[in-house]
């Protein structure tokens, strides 16, 4: 592990383990509590797996209730909670923490109501993403937003991270897309937000309660918005000679008020790298490509594929291809879901980076980075949401050979690009562990400050996942003084009625 | 008399609310005044005017956003996507003609503020779903920025959304950056006459089920659709909006016909039509110079709403009609009186939450505006404000007693 700074471990906690044990097993019955060292192995890190840490004890509660004693058991005690879905995090949200109680949610894999007439389901945190889409679908229904996890993450962990997906330029993020929670504070108290209905009412907490990297609460049942699928979905792929024309293209689609439902774009080396691995026909000869779908009713796709097409040309398209059948759409996007593993294959290891950027820079952005390549010697493969200008980065290392520190320090270096271009240091893996320390490239400490008393709102001691998102902990008591002077003309210089 | 402290620049904003700060007093930050009817009626010491915080600070087509100062008229705004083809999505209403007060005279802080939707809230969200970032004075009357510029961003808390609907409570926004989208270059409304609640609410629920993709779906009683002469009707109706290429626009008006065919036969309203028909709907314009009869908001399942609007106006002799594909109900109270309670006793079975949106000011001070909270939620939601506000300076009790 680099020199990242996790919480001191309380002695007095670790030494307390048997009896917190003990006290946990009285709650969770049976195999819920696990504290034997090699059950525990596959909790000991989520997708960001250059960091490992085994936590106090693993405890896989099935009722709302039991999350309630657990938590109020752990605010008296004053142990810490690390929340878990299928520890699918690319940031280190769900690293455990040596003192901390690893709380998994995996057992709560029920969906509880599909209610087709209000076009929402109730599910419980566990259940993976696509497995809400499984349940509805025999209807025709889906659950919109498509992590490329999604086969293995939860709705609980999309909630704590706010995920997207490539379709998420149209139909949103996870936060575009739920409607309610219910969600036990670390006191134990059960509040609920929202439900079938639009607008939760009162103070938004449902917004800043999605994304919160299970700092704030711990999810035990989510609200989604179904969606009826599209009639079809049809895709054009394209290959240009530079990237810049490329990045006309998505502007100059856009511009024509054509929102797609992806804009997926890959660089020289991510296509080499997809193309060498699932053989569809990619183009190699072309600096970028472009997967632009569309969806709707047939004449819709019809005529904006004729639209989007044009644009091509106009943009110096060097090679482009409609689909003209479903397994041939399916063909356009195997390689680009395959991007992440085609990189694994040519390299021993690679960090995935997730900035945002406003589109406009993305020239100038990749020619940064290919300066940066040189400097850090390790290169890098760009896959790239294009429509919504989110960057993943792919930085290829060898752990094996001391690379590591390497990797990071270009990532960080990436992500200072970002946010220097106007953009943000990640787009939907969230903050985590990973990009902590780079919160002050994009906060002061003063607008830091307001996000951790929020944080305070909800957990005044810090318990919940700690050493996460926030660079700085501190104290509730010392963020929440405030020192007013008395005695000054009130506001002397502005006009008064 | 109370002082109005008007500002032209953030760090005018900043000693403003130090000033009141160091004075102990409390403010009532208002943008041009266009919503001071909505809440519960505050009493402060000094009113914030933000109308000199003004103007579009940053339009980008191409990226989809548009940030501009919190005093900025939205309707300038909204000139200026219309002439770039693009629109707030979110289809912001105008409460002027409800509240009596000028038209299209609300500014983007108050539209922020109030989480305003229109009739797109059940295809493309509310305010909420298009805030991208925030410059705000919290009540330490101190500046800070949260969010960003880009349309996907997930660092750090999502407190650009959080401000939406806070009404001031927490926060005042001295700039804001929005998602914005392009304006579909058709719309028509597809009009299903002769309906009863019951129907009405398996009609809309069908047309969403569908993938018609729907923009506006709305159910008017009899008397409320004569109000709307768009509509071309004297019964009961439902109106649902079609939006889109024209191609797209087409193909889903007749897959539209298809599947109300079971409940009727309908008509089509084009163009200049359809728009008045849904700005009428946006901006409660059915209940326009109605005086100061209580007018409420009931957000619920939408299956339940088309029943529940005319389960209230039987049993108070209300008017009351759905948006958001039942999902929303006005109701037009035959008096001044709010009768809160039976209004939110009819809607509990239900779930959602009722919101007093036009009363005397005696009235919005003597039952709670917006839904009462379970004890633990209400005691959340005073914590988070007491995070940004400790000394309670902004819009005090405007939301709830207290707070
Ligand atoms: C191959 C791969 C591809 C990916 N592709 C995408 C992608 O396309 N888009 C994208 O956005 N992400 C992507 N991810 C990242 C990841 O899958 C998402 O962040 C996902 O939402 C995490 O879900 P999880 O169930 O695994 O949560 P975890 O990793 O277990 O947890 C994530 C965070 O949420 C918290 N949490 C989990 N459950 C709860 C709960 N019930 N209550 C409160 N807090 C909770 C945790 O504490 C942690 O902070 C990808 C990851 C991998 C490995």
């Amino acid at each position: 592990m680099t020199g990242l700074r996790l919480p001191e471990a309380d002695a007095g906690v670790l030494a307390r383990r048997e009896e917190i044990i003990a006290a946990l097993r009285a709650i969770v019955p049976g195999e819920g509590v696990i504290a034997q060292e090699r059950e525990m192995r596959p909790y000991e890190s989520d997708a960001l797996t250059a960091y490992k840490q085994l936590p106090l004890v693993v405890v896989l509660p099935s009722t709302t209730e039991q999350v309630a004693q657990v938590l109020r058991y752990c605010h008296e005690n004053t142990i810490r909670v690390v929340p878990r879905g299928a520890g699918t995090s690319l940031s280190g949200g769900a690293l455990p923490l040596a003192d901390a109680v690893l709380l998994g949610m995996g057992k709560f894999n029920r969906v509880l109501d599909i209610d087709f007439p209000n076009r929402c389901a109730v599910v419980q945190p566990g259940v993976t993403n696509l497995g809400i889409t499984k349940a509805v679908e025999h209807e025709n229904f889906y659950y919109a937003p498509d992590p490329s996890s999604q086969i293995a993450c939860t709705i609980g962990g999309n909630v704590g991270e706010n995920s997207g997906g490539v379709h998420c330029l149209k139909y949103g993020l996870t936060t575009n897309n739920v409607l309610g929670v219910e969600m036990v504070l670390i006191t134990g108290e059960i509040v609920r937000l929202g439900g079938k209905h639009l607008d939760a009412g009162g103070l938004e907490l449902l917004s800043v309660i999605i994304g919160s990297e299970g700092l704030l609460g711990v999810v035990t049942e989510v609200t989604v918005r179904l969606l009826k699928k599209p009639d079809m979905a049809r895709a054009v792929l394209v290959g240009f000679p530079t990237s810049e024309d490329a990045g006309e293209c998505v502007a100059r689609t856009i511009a024509a008020g054509i929102i797609p439902a992806a804009i997926e774009m890959m660089d020289r080396d991510a296509i080499a790298a997809a193309e060498a691995f699932v053989n569809v026909g990619y183009p190699l000869d072309v600096e970028a490509l472009l997967i632009v779908e569309l969806d709707g009713p047939e004449a819709e796709c019809a005529h904006l594929l004729e639209e989007v097409s044009a644009i091509a040309r106009v943009c110096n398209a060097a090679t482009l291809r409609v689909s003209t059948s479903e397994d041939e759409r399916l063909g356009f996007w195997a390689g680009r879901k395959a991007a992440f593993p085609a990189v694994g294959r040519i390299s021993p290891d690679y960090l995935c980076m997730d900035g945002t950027i406003p589109r406009k820079a993305l020239p100038l952005v990749l020619a940064r980075m290919r300066e940066l390549s040189e400097t850090h010697g390790l290169k890098c493969a760009n896959v790239f949401h294009a429509g919504d200008g989110n960057l993943h980065p792919l930085i290829l290392y060898d752990a094996n050979k001391g690379e590591m520190d390497a990797a990071e320090a270009f990532g960080a270096d990436i992500l200072r690009l970002c946010v220097e271009v106007g953009g943000v240091l990640t787009g939907e893996h969230g903050v985590g562990i990973e990009k902590r320390d780079l919160m002050p490239v994009m906060f002061d400490e003063v607008d830091l400050a307001h996000q951790q008393r929020l944080k305070c709102a909800f957990d005044a001691e810090g318990l919940l996942n700690p050493g996460k998102v926030f660079p700085t902990l501190h104290r509730c008591a010392e963020l929440g003084r405030m020192h007013v002077s008395g005695g000054q003309v009130p506001f002397p210089d502005l006009p008064r009625f | 008399m109370t002082d109005v402290l008007k500002v032209a620049d953030e760090a005018g904003l900043v000693a403003a609310v130090r000033a009141a700060l160091e004075a102990g007093k409390t403010l009532d930050v208002t943008g041009r005044g266009s919503k001071r009817g909505l809440g519960r009626p505050s009493q402060t010491d000094w009113t914030l005017d933000l109308s000199g915080l003004s103007g579009v600070t940053l339009y980008e087509p191409e990226e989809l956003i548009l940030s501009a100062k919190a005093g900025t008229p939205i309707a300038e705004i909204e000139a200026l996507l219309q002439a770039r083809g693009q629109m707030l999505a979110f289809e912001p209403l105008d409460y002027g003609p409800l509240l009596g007060t000028a038209d299209a005279a609300g500014t983007l802080g108050g539209v922020i503020a109030c989480n305003l939707a229109g009739p797109r809230r059940i295809s493309h969200g509310a305010a909420r779903d298009h805030a991208l970032g925030a410059r705000a004075v919290s009540g330490r009357a101190e500046a800070f920025k949260s969010g960003g510029r880009v349309v996907k961003n997930v660092t750090g808390y999502d407190l650009p959304r959080l401000f939406a609907g806070s009404y001031g409570t927490l926060a005042v926004l001295s700039e804001f950056t929005l998602k914005v989208l392009p304006r579909p270059p058709m719309a028509e409304t597809v009009v299903l006459p002769g309906v009863a609640p019951e129907v009405a609410g398996r009609a809309m629920s069908a047309a969403m089920g569908s993938s018609c993709e729907v923009s506006g779906a709305a159910y008017l009683p009899a008397p409320v659709a004569a109000r709307i002469p768009e509509l071309n009707v004297d019964v009961p109706a439902v109106a649902l909006r079609l939006e889109g290429f024209e191609p797209s626009v087409r193909a889903r008006r007749a897959m539209l016909i298809s599947v109300l065919m079971p409940f009727g036969a309908v008509e089509v309203a084009e163009d200049a039509a359809s728009a008045a028909i849904w700005s009428a709907i946006r901006d409660v314009r059915p209940f326009a110079g109605t005086g100061e009869r209580a007018v409420w908001r009931l957000s619920t399942a939408p299956s339940a709403g088309p029943a529940l609007a005319a389960e209230l106006a039987e049993t108070l002799g209300a008017e009351a009609y759905c948006d958001w594909a039942g999902g929303l109900v006005w109701l037009l109270l035959p008096g001044e009186a709010s009768q809160a309670e039976a209004v939110r006793a009819a809607l509990a079975p239900h779930g959602g939450h009722a919101t007093l949106v036009r009363a005397s000011a005696a009235e919005r001070a003597a039952v709670p505006v917006f839904q009462p909270q379970e004890a633990g939620l209400a005691a959340l939601t005073r914590r988070v404000k007491a995070s940004f506000d400790p000394r309670g300076v902004l819009n005090p009790g405007r939301m709830y007693a207290g707070m």
